[in-house]
C-alpha cells in the first residue's frame, strides 16, 4: 500500500510545486514591467551622466549632482513649481473638505424643495469631466481677470477656482453618503439640551465624519497635484506652473541633454506624492466603502 | 429651530446692512459704466444673500450655497457657455465684438491730403497727466492741449502760467515738468494714442518729433450698416462677422457673431474635417477599448495569481505592483516618452543589442499607437488588479465546489463562475475606466502630443490625437490661429458621447435609486 502511494504523493507534489513556480514566475516578469521604469528613472538621476543615451541601468558611480542642480540650478525653477503644486493642492483640498462638509450636511439633514433634483443635477454635473468646457474656462477667467485682477488667468486663486468648482459633485456625494450613516438621534439631544442646528453640525456632526473629510483631503489634494490640461491652459507665466505643467520643460527642447536633472525632479516629484498617497491608501479605501455603504 | 441671542440678531442684521450698502453703491457704479452683464449678477447675488440671511426656509442653503456657487461658476456655467460659444465664430481674428471692432476701424487714420507738420513739446504734470505743446515753426504759433482735454488751445504768452525768456522763448510752464530727451521714450506709446481735433483733421503723432495731421479712415452707418473707407472709397458689407468689400477684399480684425450649427455642419459635411474627426474618433474609441481591455486582462490574470492566502510573499507582490498606479501620471508619461525616444532612448538600446534593429517608435503612426495603449496598460493595470482582487474574494467558495462536483474544470469555472459574477460588480468600473481613458488628455499629450502629423488635415489633427487633445489643438495650437468656436462644437459631441456612455453605466449601477430613495 505504501509502495504505490509514496509516487502518486510525489507526483501531486511536484505538480503543485511546478503551478508554484510558474505563478512566481509570472509574478517576477510583471514586477520586471511594473518596476523597470521607476528603477531606470532612479538609476538616471544618481547617473554622473545627464545624457540618455550614456544612462546606465547600474550608475558606476553615484552622484546626487542632479538632485543639486534641481535646487540650485536657476536653469530649472523646480522648486517655484513644487512650492506652486502644494500650494495650490493643499488651499483646493482645504477649501472641498469645508465646502463639500457644509453641501453635504444640507443634502443628508434638511428636507427642503429641489433637494432631490440637486442631487441629480449634481450627479449628472459630474459625469461630465470639467476639463471639456477648457476653451469656455479660459475664456471666463480671461474676463474675471479683467474685471477682478489676481482671479483670472496666470493665477494661482482663478485655478483654485476651477478646481474647487470641479470637486464639488463627486465629493459632496461621497460626504453625503458618510452623514447619512451617522444616527440622527445624536443631534437631536444635542438640539434638546440647547444647541443651535449650526451648534449640532459643528459640534456633534463634524468630529464624527472626520475619516471622510481626511479621505477628501488627500484624494482632492492627489487630483489637484497631478491635474495638467487645465493648469497649461491657465497658467502661462514660468514662475506661476505648478510641477505637472512645468515639468515639460526638461522634455522640450534638449530632452536628451536634461534626462538627468528631469530623472531627479520625477523622483521628487513621484516621492512626494507617494509620501501622501501610501499611508491614507487603507483610509482612503475605507472612507469610500463607509460612504457607499448605506444603514 | 431656537433663535439665536438678541446680540448676535443685531450683529447679523448691522453687517447685512453694510454689505447692501455696498452692493448699492457698486450697482450705482455699474449703471454708470453701463455694465448691465455684472449689474446682474451683483444683483442676484445680493439677492440671494439677503433671502439666506432673512428667510428661515432658505436656511438648508445657507450650508449649501457656498459649493453651489462654485459648481454653477466654474461647471455649469461653462458648460452653457460651451454650448454658447460653439454656436458663433469665436477664433483668432474675431475674438472682439462687432462694437469693439468698429470702435477699432474709426480709431485708424491716415495721412491727410496736405499733411502739415508741427514740433512739439511734452509736459507732465501733478497727476502725470499728459500736456501737449504743439508748434508751427512756419507761423510761429503755438497751441496747447492735453490727454484729458484734447482741444486746441492759443498759447497767450502774456498769461504768467508761460516762463518766457529775455530771448522770447517760452522755458517752462509754471506747474508742469517737462519731459525731455530720453525720458520721451517712455511716454511715446501714450503719445502715439493721442488725436487732437484740428479743423476736420486731426493732430497725430507721426515719428518721435513731430505731430502732423492726418484724416480719419473709416467711416462706419449704423443705418446702412456699412464701412467706407474714406481714402478709397471702398464700401464693406459686415458678412459673417468679416467687413468685405464688393471685390472679395476683407478687413482684419473681424467680430465674433452667431453662425448657429456651422461648426457642427463643418465637421459633419465638410469632407476634409469629417476626415479629421471620423479618423480622431474611431481612434479615440479603439484606444480606450483596447486600454480597458487589455489592462483589465493583465489586472485580472494577476489578481487570479494573486488570490490564494497561502502564497509567499503575496503581500509584497501586490504592494510593489501598485506603483505605477501611485506615480502622477504626468511624470509616468514623460519618462516612458524618454524611454521610447528614437534616437537615445532604453527601448530602442535594448531592441539594438538583441535584434540588431531599432524603430522610429513615436514617429510611425501605428507605432506610436501601440506604444500610447502600451503604457497605458502600464499605467492603469495596478487599478483593474486591485477591484478584481476585491471582487475575487467576494465570491463565495462553496459556488466554485459546486461547479467543482458538476465536474467543471479550471477553464470552465473560471468561465462560467468567476467571470459573470466579477462582472456584475466590475462592469460599472469598467465603464468608468472607459470614460477615463476616452478623455486622458495628459497621457497623450505628454507623450505624443498628438503627433505623428497627419498629411492633408484640416485641422491640426495627428495620428494619436483622441476627441479632448484634439480640441485643445484646435482651441489653442492651430498653426491658423485658436478656433475656439469649432473647438467648443466638438467638446459638445464629447459632452454627448459621454452622456450615451453613461446612460449605459447607470441602467448598470442603478445609482440612480439613491436620489428616489
Amino acid at each position: 500500500m505504501t509502495a504505490r502511494r509514496v509516487p502518486r504523493i510525489t507526483k501531486y507534489m511536484a505538480a503543485r510545486f511546478l503551478r508554484r513556480l510558474v505563478r512566481h514566475a509570472l509574478l517576477w516578469i510583471a514586477l520586471a514591467f511594473a518596476l523597470f521604469p521607476i528603477l531606470w528613472i532612479l538609476s538616471a538621476s544618481l547617473n554622473p551622466t545627464s545624457g540618455l543615451d550614456t544612462q546606465r541601468f547600474i550608475p558606476q558611480q553615484i552622484t546626487f549632482d542632479h538632485y543639486r542642480s534641481l535646487f540650485t540650478d536657476p536653469e530649472y525653477p523646480f522648486v517655484t513649481w513644487l512650492l506652486n503644486t502644494l500650494k495650490v493642492s493643499g488651499v483646493t483640498a482645504i477649501g472641498t473638505v469645508i465646502l463639500c462638509a457644509l453641501s453635504g450636511y444640507s443634502f443628508s439633514r434638511f428636507h427642503f424643495r429641489g433637494r432631490r433634483l440637486g442631487l441629480l443635477a449634481m450627479l449628472l454635473v459630474q459625469m461630465f469631466p470639467q476639463m471639456l468646457a477648457m476653451v469656455a474656462i479660459f475664456l471666463l477667467l480671461r474676463t474675471i481677470g479683467d474685471i477682478v485682477p489676481g482671479f483670472g488667468l496666470n493665477t494661482h486663486p482663478g485655478l483654485i477656482m476651477v478646481y474647487l468648482g470641479g470637486a464639488m459633485g463627486f465629493n459632496t456625494w461621497l460626504v453625503k453618503g458618510y452623514y447619512d450613516t451617522v444616527p440622527r438621534s445624536l443631534e437631536e439631544s444635542a438640539m434638546v439640551d440647547g444647541a443651535t442646528p449650526f451648534q449640532a453640525f459643528w459640534r456633534i456632526m463634524l468630529p464624527l465624519v472626520r475619516p471622510i473629510l481626511a479621505v477628501i483631503l488627500m484624494i482632492q489634494f492627489m487630483t489637484s497635484y497631478a491635474e495638467y490640461i487645465l493648469a497649461s491652459i491657465l497658467l502661462r507665466g514660468t514662475d506661476q506652473y505648478t510641477l505637472a505643467v512645468g515639468m515639460r520643460f526638461f522634455t522640450e527642447q534638449q530632452f536628451n541633454r536634461r534626462w538627468g536633472p528631469f530623472a531627479a525632479g520625477a523622483i521628487v516629484g513621484g516621492v512626494t506624492f507617494l509620501f501622501l498617497f501610501l499611508p491614507f491608501q487603507r483610509l482612503i479605501v475605507s472612507g469610500l466603502t463607509q460612504g457607499a455603504v448605506k444603514e | 429651530m431656537r433663535s439665536s441671542s438678541p446680540i448676535a440678531l443685531i450683529v447679523k442684521y448691522v453687517i447685512l446692512g453694510i454689505v447692501d450698502a455696498v452692493a448699492v453703491w457698486a450697482g450705482v457704479g455699474l449703471v454708470m459704466a453701463a455694465n448691465y452683464g455684472l449689474l446682474a449678477m451683483l444683483a442676484i447675488g445680493a439677492g440671494a444673500l439677503n433671502v439666506l440671511v432673512l428667510s428661515k426656509r432658505a436656511y438648508p442653503f445657507r450650508y449649501l450655497a457656498p459649493g453651489l456657487a462654485f459648481l454653477f461658476g466654474m461647471v455649469v456655467y461653462p458648460i452653457l457657455y460651451t454650448a454658447y460659444v460653439s454656436l458663433t465664430n469665436l477664433q483668432t481674428g474675431n475674438l472682439l465684438s462687432k462694437d469693439q471692432v468698429i470702435q477699432l476701424f474709426e480709431d485708424r487714420y491716415a495721412a491727410a491730403p496736405d499733411q502739415e507738420t508741427f514740433t512739439y513739446r511734452a509736459f507732465l504734470d501733478d497727476h502725470e497727466s499728459l500736456v501737449v505743446l504743439l508748434i508751427d515753426e512756419i507761423t510761429d504759433r503755438e497751441w496747447i492741449t492735453s490727454e484729458g482735454d484734447p482741444d486746441l488751445v492759443v498759447v497767450d504768452r502774456s498769461d504768467p502760467q508761460f516762463e518766457i525768456d529775455e530771448f522770447g522763448a517760452l522755458v517752462g510752464i509754471s506747474g508742469l515738468s517737462e519731459v525731455t530727451g530720453l525720458q520721451r521714450y517712455q511716454i511715446l506709446s501714450r503719445l502715439e494714442t493721442l488725436a487732437f481735433p484740428y479743423g476736420e483733421e486731426y493732430l497725430r503723432l507721426s515719428g518721435l518729433n513731430a505731430f502732423k495731421t492726418f484724416i480719419r479712415r473709416y467711416a462706419f452707418d449704423w443705418e446702412t450698416d456699412l464701412l467706407t473707407d474714406l481714402t478709397t472709397g471702398m464700401v464693406y458689407t459686415p458678412i459673417d462677422g468679416t467687413f468685405t468689400a464688393d471685390d472679395g477684399t476683407t478687413l482684419e480684425p473681424g467680430y465674433q457673431v452667431w453662425v448657429g450649427g456651422r461648426n457642427f455642419g463643418s465637421l459633419l459635411s465638410n469632407a476634409a474635417m469629417r476626415k479629421d474627426f471620423a479618423r480622431v474618433f474611431v481612434w479615440t474609441i479603439v484606444w480606450s477599448l483596447m486600454s480597458v481591455l487589455l489592462s483589465f486582462s493583465v489586472g485580472l490574470g494577476l489578481a487570479l495569481l494573486l488570490n490564494d492566502r497561502k502564497l509567499r510573499l503575496r503581500v509584497i507582490y501586490r504592494t510593489l505592483l501598485i506603483v505605477p498606479y501611485v506615480m502622477p501620471v504626468f511624470i509616468s508619461a514623460l519618462v516612458w516618452r524618454g524611454m521610447f525616444n528614437a534616437q537615445f532612448g532604453i527601448v530602442n538600446r535594448i531592441f539594438q543589442s538583441l535584434f540588431g534593429t531599432t524603430f522610429r517608435w513615436l514617429d510611425d503612426p501605428m507605432l506610436a499607437r501601440g506604444v500610447l495603449i502600451f503604457i497605458n496598460v502600464w499605467l492603469s493595470f495596478p487599478y483593474m488588479m486591485l477591484i478584481s482582487l476585491g471582487a475575487l474574494q467576494s465570491i463565495p467558495d462553496q459556488l466554485y465546489e459546486a461547479a467543482r462536483v458538476d465536474g467543471a474544470g479550471m477553464f470552465r469555472r473560471f468561465w462560467r463562475v468567476t467571470l459573470p459574477l466579477l462582472m456584475i460588480s466590475l462592469a460599472p468600473l469598467l465603464i468608468g475606466s472607459f470614460a477615463f481613458a476616452f478623455n486622458n488628455f495628459t497621457l497623450i499629450y505628454l507623450v505624443t502630443a498628438g503627433r505623428p502629423a497627419v498629411l492633408g488635415a484640416a485641422t491640426p489633427a495627428g495620428a494619436t490625437d483622441i476627441l479632448i487633445s484634439w480640441t485643445y489643438r484646435i482651441a489653442f495650437q492651430g498653426g491658423s490661429g485658436n478656433q475656439l468656436g469649432l473647438a467648443s462644437a466638438v467638446s459638445i459631441l464629447i459632452f454627448a458621447i459621454i452622456a450615451t456612455i453613461s446612460a449605459i453605466g447607470f441602467r448598470l449601477t442603478k445609482r440612480l435609486e439613491e436620489v428616489y430613495k
